[in-house]
């Protein structure tokens, strides 16, 4: 198979394929007879977090807490207005005399599917050219991009001598986003950015899809950062879980230790609010009351705490920091964090 | 308690005629070049105080038969087959009786909101209107009822909210303002589709155990259609499983995700994801649901099912029945009397 990772891996295995450090993204909103910025909505606001060679991060958190905009900062599809990102040990954007990757080499090895797998798609290209374009953008001959995209397609399980000249019209919702993975490998990357790609998709052709994934992965090497809301489904398909509440990360860590030993109150809310389906172990009371509040205004200290049952005068006051459980579990949570002032503070080991 | 939860359901259609009697329903959307055989021959029984879970793939039906109870459907929809809810027979209803029966006996709420409630007015004055219109009261007391039922779904500060235009509320509020509205002139019915899918899961929760309580408070009868095993595993009572406008299978929720007895409702439990399933390979369906722009003449199913015989295209295969109360249309399904 000629599709395999063309990149070298320059850092060696221990060395992390992306380092995040600090990144944060603000919209103004503007509004009045000139049009001047009237509020900001803090989308992703400080935010630090690894990914590891050839794992799945997922991540989690509620509508708007920032996981697409992270995604978008990621690809850099837009520049963060703070922070840094280091993509396997060259620092993204600058200069290759400076140590550094280029803007277009870097968006060549990291690549997006998105949920809406109509939208993405050209309607009138046949999916072959679709997947071939980005080759050929980047100097491969027409008839090799055109063997590739053969070789993609049937790897993500569609039959070219069937679907290489339909147009996304003529396929099912499962077959379209089998497309956009085809396209996001079209250029060989080594990372893959999967903003909630199966959300849309029945769960009878959601199960093929993440099978799919999985195989891909193993296949190409790849490594993953899997956004979703459905947690059942981001326990199944990562190594890692980080959980994100109104632009920030609450929590992350080895995703036995998020789902098994969940530290942060919002982290143990969330999966607690999954339904069961199991008609006997209904519950009467939800887990959290209320809705998470707006990102324009966001409370001060701890951004849970107007929905914290633990919440003391410390959480209003100081914002908690990373505390490390161990293992690599971190939590931001002033019971986390030993001497933080919380009549529980230190409590929460892992 | 509140008025509103003391005054007695209305007794004439007590426990003898089900509230919800639907039979060998189809609907067919006939344009120029094509017709679209959307539903084709649904049974419903549903009995007063009791959920009704429809759950199904996408397209298969479930909003179509949803609104078909209400006589929603678009003038070139061709509906077939008989809707009683209530003792009164939709399909017959004229638009004034319509209005009527819209709203006191059967009411709807939806994924979005936005499609149910009116941007220019408050909601108070949405559930004060309701209110009026159907019961001919004063608008005091429509307004009256308006700050009881806010606070029956639970918004918080019910008293300011009834001055809230809808795009003021958050997601979840305004989910629950719909409730409010729906619940206005206390229906015997309440039709729901997915009303909970767009919201965050922490609020799903939340609307989901409100809905229940308020089901049982009232003794509503409930059909909520969802695509969602674990939805249906908190709130429903029955289920029906819809595959290409068939109900193929139908029996108590505990039951039906024990051990389904249909192809389909088997593999979709197994290629639903859930907790523990770390590691190992998805159970999945092949293939895709049939296109109904021609009505199936046989199992709709056979073409993804890994147990199709020869004998299942022979025909439609009926309801069978091997236990009471539970049905699936599959010939492996053996029929006992
Ligand atoms: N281009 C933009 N301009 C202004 N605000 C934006 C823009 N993009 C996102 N936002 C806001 O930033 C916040 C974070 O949005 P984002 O799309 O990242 O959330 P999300 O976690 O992906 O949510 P969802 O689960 O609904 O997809 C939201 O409040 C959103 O309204
Ligand atoms: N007004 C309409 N005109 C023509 N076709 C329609 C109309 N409404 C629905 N249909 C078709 O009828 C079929 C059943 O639609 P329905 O909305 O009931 O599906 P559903 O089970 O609710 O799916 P979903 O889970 O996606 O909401 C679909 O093929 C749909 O395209
Ligand atoms: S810091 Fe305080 S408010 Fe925030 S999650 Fe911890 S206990 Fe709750
Ligand atoms: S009737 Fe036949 S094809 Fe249909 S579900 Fe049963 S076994 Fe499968
Ligand atoms: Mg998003
Ligand atoms: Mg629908």
């Amino acid at each position: 198979m000629t599709c395999t990772s063309s990149f070298v891996d320059r850092g060696g295995p221990a060395q992390p394929l992306l380092l995040l450090t600090g990144l944060k993204k603000h919209f103004p909103i503007r509004g009045g007879l000139f049009g001047s910025t009237v509020a900001t909505v803090r989308a992703v606001d400080g935010v630090s977090f690894n990914v590891r060679k050839g794992e799945t991060l997922g991540i989690v958190g509620e509508s708007g807490c920032g996981k697409s905009t992270t995604a978008r900062l990621l690809m850099r599809l837009m520049d963060p207005d703070a922070g840094s990102m280091v993509f396997d040990g060259e620092a993204v954007g600058q200069h290759v005399a400076t140590g550094g990757i280029t803007l277009k080499e870097y968006r060549r090895q990291v690549q997006m599917v998105f949920q809406d797998s109509y939208a993405s798609l050209n309607p009138r290209l046949p999916i072959e050219e679709s997947i071939a374009f980005a080759p050929k953008v980047h100097g491969v001959s027409p008839s090799e991009a055109r063997a590739r995209a053969h070789e993609i397609l049937a790897a993500v399980g569609l039959a070219p001598a069937t679907f290489a000249r339909r147009y996304p019209h003529e396929l099912s919702g499962g077959q379209r986003q089998r497309v956009n993975i085809a396209r996001a490998l079209a250029l060989q990357p080594r990372l893959i950015l999967l903003d909630e790609p199966v959300s849309a998709l029945d769960k009878s052709v959601e199960a093929q899809v993440l099978n799919l994934l999985v195989d891909l992965k193993e296949k190409f090497g790849l490594t993953y950062v899997f956004i979703s809301h459905d947690l059942n489904v981001v326990q199944y398909i990562s190594d890692r879980v980080l959980v994100m509440y109104l632009g920030q990360v609450v929590e992350q860590g080895p995703v036995e230790a998020i789902y098994d030993r969940p530290a942060h109150p919002y982290t143990r809310a969330l999966l607690a609010s999954r339904p069961s389906m199991d008609p006997a172990t209904r519950r009467t009371e939800p887990p959290l009351t209320g809705d998470p509040p707006n990102p324009i205004n966001p409370p001060s200290g701890c951004r849970f705490r107007t929905r914290c049952p633990f919440a003391e005068d410390v959480c209003a006051a100081r914002e908690p920091v990373q505390t490390d459980m161990g293992g690599g579990h971190e939590a931001a949570c002033h019971m986390a964090e030993p001497g933080s002032g919380h009549s529980q503070a230190g409590r929460l080991a892992a | 308690m509140s008025e509103i939860l003391e005054r007695p359901m209305s007794t004439t259609t007590a426990a003898a005629t089900p509230l919800v009697k639907v039979r060998d329903l189809s609907v067919r959307f006939v344009s120029r070049d094509a017709t679209m055989h959307a539903v084709n021959g649904v049974d419903i029984d549903l009995a007063a105080g009791e959920v009704l879970c429809i759950l199904g793939e996408s397209g298969s039906g479930k909003s179509v038969t949803l609104r078909a109870l209400m006589k929603l459907l678009p003038k070139y929809a061709r509906v077939t087959g008989g809707i009683e809810v209530a003792g009164r027979d939709v399909q017959a209803m004229n638009e004034g009786q319509l209005q009527d029966f819209r709203g006191s006996d059967v009411a709807m709420i939806f994924q979005e909101p936005m499609t149910a409630l009116d941007p220019v007015f408050t909601i108070g004055q949405q559930i004060a209107e309701t209110v009026v219109r159907h019961e001919g009261s004063s608008r005091a007391a429509g307004m009256a009822r308006a700050l009881e039922l806010l606070e029956l779904v639970q918004i918080p500060s019910a008293k300011r909210r009834l001055e809230a235009y809808p795009h003021e509320l958050s997601g979840g509020l305004r989910q629950r303002a719909m409730i409010a509205v729906a619940l206005a002139c206390k229906p015997k019915l309440l039709l729901a589709d997915e009303p909970t899918t767009a919201l965050d899961a922490t609020v799903q929760i939340q609307v989901l155990l409100l809905l229940r309580k308020l089901q049982e408070q009232l003794g509503m009868g409930v059909i909520f259609v969802t695509h969602d095993l674990g939805v249906a595993g908190e709130i429903a009572d029955r289920v029906a499983v819809m595959y290409a406008g068939r109900v193929v299978e139908e029996g108590p929720v505990a039951a039906m995700m024990k051990a389904p007895l249909h192809p389909y409702p088997r593999g979709l439990l197994g290629a639903t994801v859930h907790g523990g399933m770390r590691g190992q390979r998805l159970t999945t369906i092949p293939g895709a649901p049939p296109s109904l722009e021609t009505l199936p003449t046989a199992c709709s199913f056979a073409p993804r099912c890994e147990l199709a015989e020869p004998a299942c295209l022979a025909g439609v295969p009926p309801p069978n029945s091997p236990m009471p109360g539970r049905s699936a249309r599959c010939i492996l399904v053996p029929n006992l009397p």
